[in-house]
């Protein structure tokens, strides 16, 4: 060592680094949106909690709990790296997929028609919930690794996988996250350069699986007959959630005054737009879908910036699922689309739906961190950006 | 487009001749082509986010906006959707001649419960067994509890009951409208009306079928929406049916007859302007119809008047008398030998009691001689009686318009014998209903046109077919009226409106063949005013004994007479009649002065 030499400190320190770095608009909005989730769990939940015999805020207190783990979450995975939090994400991928292919065999389907769950007693874990983010990473891998000179060819293999998850889902019956899945892979297909010819077909190909998932699922075909008979009928969720909505008007009908979290068994999760636009009125579901638009919308704009296709590709992957997801949920709700049992993440009750969002928003915010995009090369050569 | 290497052949061959490594430019030369397609990578995947943002803020703006126009809306009351066609309960109401309502409809309320939107179904079922005692709290709570969807209660609720059910206040409990039957005068024509009952139901209506009488025979014309407000009128007259029935009660209490029935009818136009069978029902609360095995017409739904077919005895003797005036084989001073008893093969025929050895034509009648009738229906033969007889309408059901006319058959026998003939013109070996006669006295009254009996209001007489001349019933309106001033019916006189009438007091079959001894039917078929009929008055009695005196008393004359006089007395004021004043008789007249 050199005599007056400072210790090389391997570059800027972390916090200060990802203070200055990350999206902070993001984050807060996410952060809201938890907050917004345990404000309706404590109008939502009661109801479920009477059924189940537990105290009255049993759930709101586990939301909080999962909330808190899903935040310590995020923040730890938007402090790393792109490549560790690629290098951890394979690896979570890897677990959560064998743990979907074992579902079959220990799998429980708490009695809801569907094996989904592991049972682990105090609380229950869906592995799809964790394979979305985990798959959306390996496939932006293999997406950009296939953009590379003499690469792979990651396209063939991120698709193959792509079907296998979706059929695996489908199989469940899951067509909601199977839906996501391919929706996340299409997206990032599309954005690392599909050619347009394709995207017609694949359209074409959407079209006629749920044609044949319509005309063999029972459980797809009543959702959907529902939704394309022009009446409302009272007495299904759609017609309380319909209800709710024009009950709550503009200001709502006041705090804990809500009808529907009783009528409703999702209301809790799958309807909870609904117990919001009741209770607080179309102002706080205003301010809800600003802060999904305002994530997905802000992430997409940063990624443009971005030279790293596989950041690049990851990022619109996690943003868009996250993004759709939300924005399913609350369609259904207004029934601009079929019912179709999807969470809202963050706001709706779940473990595993919470810390896996946690950990996806994470990631989202890792991808989207302010990083030297090669400005100077882009003045040089006389783009002025 | 100028193609570029994708080696730097132009670099690397000079620098091989010079001998140096070419490798640092291959890489050189690799790293720039890599960058530059991830420059046009990035510069298209930035068009491509841009869509993407561009789809992700429409999408949500729909959402917000479709939440906004949600939440903007008035909510209403969730209603369920009907499906299917409406059923039609507009039924079109019947009224007497003038215009009185005798059936109607009222609206009230089915009730019904829909187990999802209960709120608390356990408290709900047992408020509503302290509603109505009679439904079962156990079944109830089971049905609520369960996975049932739907849930009839009650068919009909009243407006108090309704508003009980209403203050339990629990939304999954839900009141469908139910337009009932209504006839408000209770038990008054029972049997002309019949009754409803619901056909079809649905949640928000039901349709009412007529199930007998006028509301079975004019079903379509009453459930067909477009007549409703045009009542159908009937050509029953509210107060006469009224009084008839009291006074018709009173008889058969009095007589001790186990039923009776009772026919007002107009003469000239075919009206019913009465008709009363006892006993009788509250069309609004219809019995259950008999079962099977059991002989209907003890059932008070048998209406006597139409489906009742008896053997009407010494009432038919004046068709045999009026036939044989009309054919001219005799008149009323004819004298016929009835000389008894007439033997006819083993069978003999007798009179009642011993009248002499001949009598007149006139006599004959108003002594009820069943020897004399029977000879003057020999005179006739049995296929012009047949003939006659069939053109008063006695061998087909009549054409009254009840649902249940066409049961009302006539029974006659098969071999239209000789014999036959002579006991059929006394009254026995035919079986007809006091409509038919009715109807068949209608003929005699009006000068000897046929009329057939009708339940609706008509504008003018009716002309049927001519059945007798009109001397041959003028002269058999003369012997009616005989009948009551001399002869079997005395008691039949009611003071100023010249009742002409004949008594028939029938032995009534036994199931099991044979008469029995004590058990007749007693009719009286009148007429009156005597000097210009205008109505005919039919009353029978099923197994009347007038109990006043020593023996008890059977005949027409002591049972149906009176009690058809107290009704003629009854019911003349209101249709109208005016007693005539007849001159007192010149026997009676005694001079004081000298």
């Amino acid at each position: 060592m050199v005599y007056g030499a400072v210790p090389d400190r391997g570059g800027e320190p972390i916090l200060p680094k990802w203070w200055r770095t990350v999206d902070k608009w993001s984050m807060v909005c996410v952060l809201l949106l938890f907050a917004i989730g345990l404000l309706l769990g404590l109008a939502s939940s009661p109801p479920l909690a009477a059924r189940n015999d537990f105290a009255p805020f049993h759930y709101v207190q586990r939301q909080a709990a999962f909330g808190g783990m899903a935040i310590v979450a995020m923040l730890l995975t938007s402090m790393m790296s792109p490549i560790m939090v690629r290098r951890l994400a394979i690896l979570g991928f890897l677990g959560a997929f064998v743990a979907l292919a074992m579902l079959p065999f220990l799998g429980t389907d708490f009695g809801k028609g569907a094996v989904r769950w592991y049972s682990l007693g105090f609380a229950s874990f869906q592995p799809s919930e964790f394979l979305k983010p985990g798959f959306m990473v390996v496939a932006a891998w293999l997406l950009a690794a296939s953009q590379e000179i003499n690469g792979p060819p990651g396209k063939t293999w991120s698709f193959a996988l792509c079907v296998a998850i979706v059929l695996m889902l489908a199989f469940q019956p899951d067509f909601g996250q199977a839906s996501l899945v391919l929706f996340g892979w299409g997206v990032m297909y599309f954005v690392a350069g599909a050619p347009m010819l394709l995207l017609v077909l694949m359209a074409g190909l959407v079209v006629l699986g749920g044609t044949f998932a319509y005309s063999t699922s029972e459980h797809f075909a009543r959702r959907i007959d529902g939704f394309l008979t022009p009446d409302v009928d009272p007495t299904t969720q759609l017609g309380y959630a319909t209800d709710a909505i024009m009950g709550g008007g503009l200001f709502g009908v006041g705090v804990g005054e809500g009808q529907v979290k009783w009528s409703l068994p999702d209301a809790h999760t799958d309807f909870i737009v609904a117990v919001a636009a009741e209770e607080y009125g179309l102002v706080l579901v205003l301010v809800i879908i600003a802060l999904y638009a305002s994530v997905t919308v802000r992430s997409l704009l940063r990624l443009m910036r971005e030279r790293d296709p596989f950041i690049r590709l990851a990022g619109t992957g996690l943003a868009c699922t996250f993004g759709v997801q939300a924005m399913i949920n609350m369609g259904v709700a207004v029934r601009l689309l079929p019912a179709k049992g999807m969470t809202l993440p963050f706001v709706s009750y779940g473990g595993s739906s919470l810390i896996a969002g946690g950990i996806a928003v994470g990631m989202l915010l890792a991808f989207t961190r302010s990083r030297p995009q090669g400005e100077i090369a882009d003045l040089l050569r006389g783009r002025n950006r | 487009m100028i193609r570029t290497p994708l080696r730097p052949l132009a670099r690397i061959l000079p620098a091989r001749e010079r001998g140096e490594n070419t490798e640092e430019i291959e890489r050189e030369n690799l790293r720039r082509r890599h960058a530059e397609m991830q420059d046009r990578a990035r510069s298209r995947a930035e068009g491509r986010l841009l869509v993407l943002g561009a789809f992700f803020t429409v999408a949500f703006a729909v959402v917000g906006v479709r939440m906004g126009m949600l939440a903007t809306t008035v909510p209403v009351e969730p209603m369920a959707s009907a499906g299917g066609s409406v059923i039609a309960a507009q039924r079109a109401d019947i009224t007497d001649r003038d215009g009185r309502i005798l059936a109607t409809n009222f609206e009230t309320n089915s009730l019904y419960a829909q187990p999802p939107m209960l709120v608390d179904p356990v408290e709900s079922a047992k408020s509503l067994v302290k509603i109505f005692p009679d439904l079962n709290e156990e079944r109830l709570i089971r049905d609520f509890t369960g996975k049932r969807k739907f849930v009839w209660i009650k068919k009909r609720i009243s407006p108090e009951q309704k508003q009980a059910v209403h203050d339990i206040g629990d939304p999954g409990l839900l009141f469908g409208g139910r337009e009932m039957r209504l006839y408000p005068n209770g038990k008054l024509a029972a049997h002309v009306l019949g009754g409803a009952r619901f056909g079809e139901e649905d949640v928000n209506a039901a349709q009412l079928i007529g199930v007998a009488g006028v509301e079975k025979q004019f079903d379509g014309y009453l459930a067909d929406p477009a007549n409703a407000g045009k009542p159908l009128t009937l050509a029953l007259d509210l107060s006469v049916q009224a009084a008839a029935e009291r006074v018709l009660y009173g008889g058969m209490r009095l007589m001790n007859a186990k039923g009776a029935t009772s026919i007002l009818m107009d003469v000239h136009t075919g009206e019913i302007i009465s008709m009363v069978s006892l006993p009788d029902f509250d069309p609004n609360d219809r019995p259950a119809p008999p079962t099977s095995g059991f002989d209907p017409s003890v059932s008070p739904l048998f209406n006597r008047a139409v489906q009742g077919v008896y053997e009407l005895g010494s009432t038919f003797k004046i068709f045999a008398v009026a036939q044989a005036m009309d054919l001219g084989l005799v008149s009323p001073e004819t004298v016929i030998d009835i000389r008894g008893p007439l033997r006819w093969g083993k069978f003999r025929i007798s009179d009642f009691h011993y009248y002499g050895k001949e009598m007149t034509v006139t006599r004959i009648i108003e002594k009820s001689s069943n020897i004399g009738t029977a000879r003057i229906a020999q005179m006739i033969g049995a296929e012009r009686q047949r003939d006659f007889l069939g053109a008063l309408g006695f061998l087909e059901p009549t054409p009254v318009e009840v649902g249940e006319a066409n049961s009302g058959k006539p029974l006659m026998p098969k071999n239209w014998s000789e014999l036959s003939a002579m006991t059929i013109s006394y009254g026995h070996g035919l079986s007809a209903s006091p409509l038919h006669l009715a109807a068949a006295y209608a003929a005699i009254a009006n000068g000897g046109h046929y009329v057939s009996p009708t339940l609706l209001k008509q504008s003018g007489p009716q002309y049927g077919p001519r059945v007798m001349s009109a001397k041959a019933a003028a002269n058999s309106q003369m012997m009616l009226r005989g009948v009551v001033t001399d002869g079997s019916a005395s008691m039949g006189e009611v003071p100023g409106y010249q009742v002409a009438g004949k008594t028939g007091t029938a032995d009534k079959p036994k199931p099991q063949g044979g008469y029995y001894e004590d058990k007749v039917i007693a009719t009286f078929a009148s007429m009156f005013p005597a000097s210009d009929p205008k109505y005919v008055l039919v009353v029978t009695l099923d197994e009347p004994v007038e109990t006043s005196g020593t023996e008890a008393r059977r005949t027409a004359g002591w049972t149906a007479v009176p009690v058809a006089a107290e009704m003629i007395g009854r019911i003349a004021p209101l249709l109208g009649l005016r007693p005539v004043i007849e001159p007192a008789r010149l026997a009676e007249v005694r001079l004081t002065s000298n």
